[in-house]
């Protein structure tokens, strides 16, 4: 018998379950102008602490104070604004849509609009995200994106430019520097990394920016990822949107209890900064010191963005069974759009009527837009791609095996 | 015309490719200085540099995944994956990412993205470097999977994969890289500089995917085979004094379908033969294509050759390997109906 303790498995559990509130002292957190800025060219382990503290711009009375503050025009700032509330009003509309049995399937990215917005704004034509199925925020802050094209994809109907194939909000927009995303979780993280290999091996001045979230972590798609890119010092962001949840799993079960995403990076010699992802400031204050660096041939860098998933993950969720129904209201990093608001309207450049005016705009243009898809049909109504499309583009020419099975279809059903 | 073994065949098929396109680049475990544990890409990277033959760090999922990302960039990566045998952590990358790219984004991205893998047995390599996995590509709708039989193949056919803007799993038996290996081991090794399929062009030239070659014509009974099988067949052939008519598939799938349903349209008999274990081999679907398309040609039932339903072993392996007399007995079974 031995004489020590008997062993215990440990199974991490978050601090707050439905009928008793989270205690969000897990994150950590620093104050807003709290933690230095390396240099550009800083040394990936001169990182380090930036990978267990946290980035902040914007303070409690929405001042933008400390190191990070961005030198930002306010007209940027509009946009991103903007971007912001057009992103929650249509996530907001599609929901419904689903409901109404529009659409089939959606995923909101409530509580995490800074993120892609801004990150969006940074980027430059040419640039490649490789995101996941929350970063439709990268579509929806630019200007070459019409609502109209996203909504007939989430239609899946005859304008739906991926011809019904993909679910709903599973895009694909090469003009756009959006990947086509996959729905398995992690593999576009080391797509992104070979993306950006390409772009320097050609001499090319573009970067790379992949997308992953806390649980899909786990996957070792992360890992290679990270490996690769620093291996080859890849010109690629590499954001791990930490929203606190998987579906029902805490970010504790992908392993990010007692330490944090960011420290992945510094681990593998990858520049790494932990960021208030509900800071817009932070977020274009970030993402410019991480871009800046890939184009300098200074390699890689990973940023966590912590964040929360305020809804529940897809249409198909509902997060009251395993999590307190208003643990967003209590989470210290607060709602995005309110917070740049403020911001806003302290230096002059935002009002209350301003914001009011916004919303009611962006809400019209939601409704203009799937009121005008609507015209081009749905799923439900089975105004859909023909059938004989399923067999294009297997290959880029159609094999004599697949035509055979196409004149089936065609005569037999 | 040059006397090449399959090794330099397909290393000359790189090098004409990497001459002729800025687009194709090459890396993977050992491939960079060393040129490769088989030698396939020696002197590449002195000759076109380290930005475009590199070495890879041993992560097959990691090769592939960054070659699904540069193929979505615009170029053409070839990778090596050092076995065939250590793909398997690159599967889900293969089969739910370069496979369906273009599918799912409606044309929007490719992965125009060459996989070389040495595959099959017949070098003691045991069960992690004799494997033939060529089913599990072949049943991946939106790939190629090719596997050459000889040098002058295996050039033409890498040439075609390389520029082909599908992804292409590119299987290589490796038992075939030095010389045609019939299946009798225990006797001297045979070289390529003996074998007329050994003269290989220098220059460019291809040897179109979905094109079956005759091997061997014959009039008695059509073989349907591939990779190092091809000699094996022929070698049951002239033991046997049975005219086998073999058809060297090259591309396994999509496939030449014509040439083996006129075949064995001709014969009337047919013997699939292949290195892989048998139970829902690539073998169980060219039956299924052999009946379906020439049944009422059919004068004996469709014979298949191929490994036992067990891992590669190592100490067994000419137990194993499915040799001359036992692919012999197939072709008499196929001729006593």
């Amino acid at each position: 018998m031995s004489q020590g303790a008997s062993l215990r498995l440990h199974v991490p559990e978050p601090t707050g379950r439905p009928g008793h509130e989270t205690d969000f002292s897990y994150l950590h957190l620093s104050r807003a102008g709290e933690v230095r800025k390396p240099p550009i060219d800083a040394s990936p382990a001169d990182t380090s602490d930036l990978a267990y503290t946290l980035v902040r711009v914007l303070d409690d009375e929405g001042r933008a104070v400390g190191p990070w503050a961005p030198e930002a025009d306010p007209e940027l700032l509009r946009r991103g604004l903007r971007a912001m509330m057009k992103t929650r009003a249509f996530d907001a509309r599609m929901l419904i849509a689903q409901r109404q049995k529009k659409i089939s399937f959606y995923i909101q990215c409530l509580g995490e609009e800074a993120i892609a917005t801004g990150h969006a704004l940074v980027l430059q034509q040419g640039d490649m995200c490789f995101p996941t199925y929350r970063q439709q925020g990268l579509l929806l802050a630019r200007d070459d994106v019409t609502l109209l094209e996203l909504t007939c994809e989430l239609m899946s109907n005859e304008r739906d430019p991926l011809k019904g194939r993909q679910l709903p909000v599973c895009y694909s927009m090469k003009r756009a520097g959006f990947f086509s995303i996959s729905g398995n979780l992690a593999t576009q993280f080391i797509q992104a990394v070979g993306w950006g290999m390409a772009s320097a091996i050609k001499g090319d001045t573009r970067i790379a920016s992949g997308w992953i979230g806390d649980g899909a972590t786990a996957e070792s798609d992360f890992h290679t990822a990270l490996t690769f890119a620093h291996v080859y010092r890849a010109p690629v962001i590499l954001n791990v949107v930490n929203n606190q949840w998987a579906i029902s799993t805490f970010q504790a079960i992908a392993g990010g209890e007692a330490t944090t995403f960011a420290a992945r990076g510094v681990g593998c010699g990858i520049a790494s900064l932990r960021v208030d992802g509900n800071d817009f400031l932070a977020v274009l204050a970030a993402s410019r010191w991480a871009a800046q660096r890939a184009r300098s041939n200074l390699g890689p860098t990973l940023i966590e963005w912590v964040t929360y998933r305020a809804g529940a993950h897809s249409t198909s969720d509902d997060p009251s069974r395993y999590r307190p129904a208003d643990d967003w209201a209590h989470f210290p990093l607060g709602d995005p759009i309110p917070r740049l608001a403020q911001h806003l309207t302290a230096i002059g450049a935002w009002s209350p009527q301003e914001h009011a005016q916004t919303q009611a705009d962006m809400e019209a243009q939601v409704n203009t837009a799937l009121k005008e898809a609507e015209r081009f049909g749905s799923m439900a109504d089975g105004h859909v791609a023909g059938a004989a499309t399923m067999f294009e583009d297997v290959y880029k020419d159609m094999p004599e095996h697949l035509k055979r099975q196409r004149e089936q279809l065609s005569s037999e059903g | 015309m040059a006397s090449m073994t399959m090794i330099q065949a397909l290393r000359s098929a790189m090098d004409v490719m990497l001459e002729r396109d800025d687009n194709v680049i090459i890396y993977g475990q050992d491939v960079g200085y060393f040129g490769g544990v088989f030698r396939c890409t020696e002197g590449l990277q002195a000759k076109y540099g380290r930005s475009r033959v590199f070495d890879a760090p041993i992560n097959e999922g990691g090769i592939v995944g960054s070659a699904i990302g540069m193929g979505a960039y615009g170029l053409r990566p070839v990778v090596e994956v050092q076995f065939a045998d250590y793909v398997y952590p690159a599967y889900d990358q293969i089969v739910s990412e370069a496979a369906r790219l273009r599918y799912r984004s409606a044309g929007d991205f490719t992965a125009p993205i060459t996989i070389r893998m040495p595959c099959g047995g017949g070098i003691y390599g045991g069960q992690t470097h004799s494997q033939s996995p060529e089913v599990l590509f072949t049943h991946v709708c939106g790939l190629r999977t090719v596997m050459p039989s000889n040098p002058r193949d295996a050039k033409g056919l890498l040439i075609a994969s390389i520029e082909n803007d599908d992804p292409v799993i590119f299987l290589e038996p490796k038992r075939l890289y030095n010389g045609p290996f019939d299946g009798h081991h225990d006797r001297p090794l045979v070289s390529w500089s003996a074998h007329p399929l050994g003269e290989v062009p220098e220059g460019y030239y291809t040897v179109p995917l979905e094109s079956a070659t005759v091997f061997r014509p014959g009039a008695d009974l059509t073989v349907i085979t591939y990779g190092t099988m091809v000699f094996v067949s022929e070698a049951a052939a002239q033991e046997t004094g049975i005219d086998a008519e073999i058809i060297d598939l090259r591309s396994l799938w999509p496939l030449d379908l014509e040439t083996l349903v006129a075949s064995v349209k001709k014969t009337g008999r047919c013997v699939i033969v292949h290195e892989a274990t048998r139970t829902s081999g690539f073998g169980a679907e060219l039956a299924a294509l052999v009946q379906e398309h020439c049944f009422h040609h059919l004068e004996a039932p469709i014979g298949r050759v191929a490994g036992w339903d067990t891992p590669y072993p190592h100490a067994q392996e000419w137990a194993y390997f499915p040799g001359p007399a036992r692919v012999g007995a197939a072709f008499r079974r196929a001729m006593e109906n």
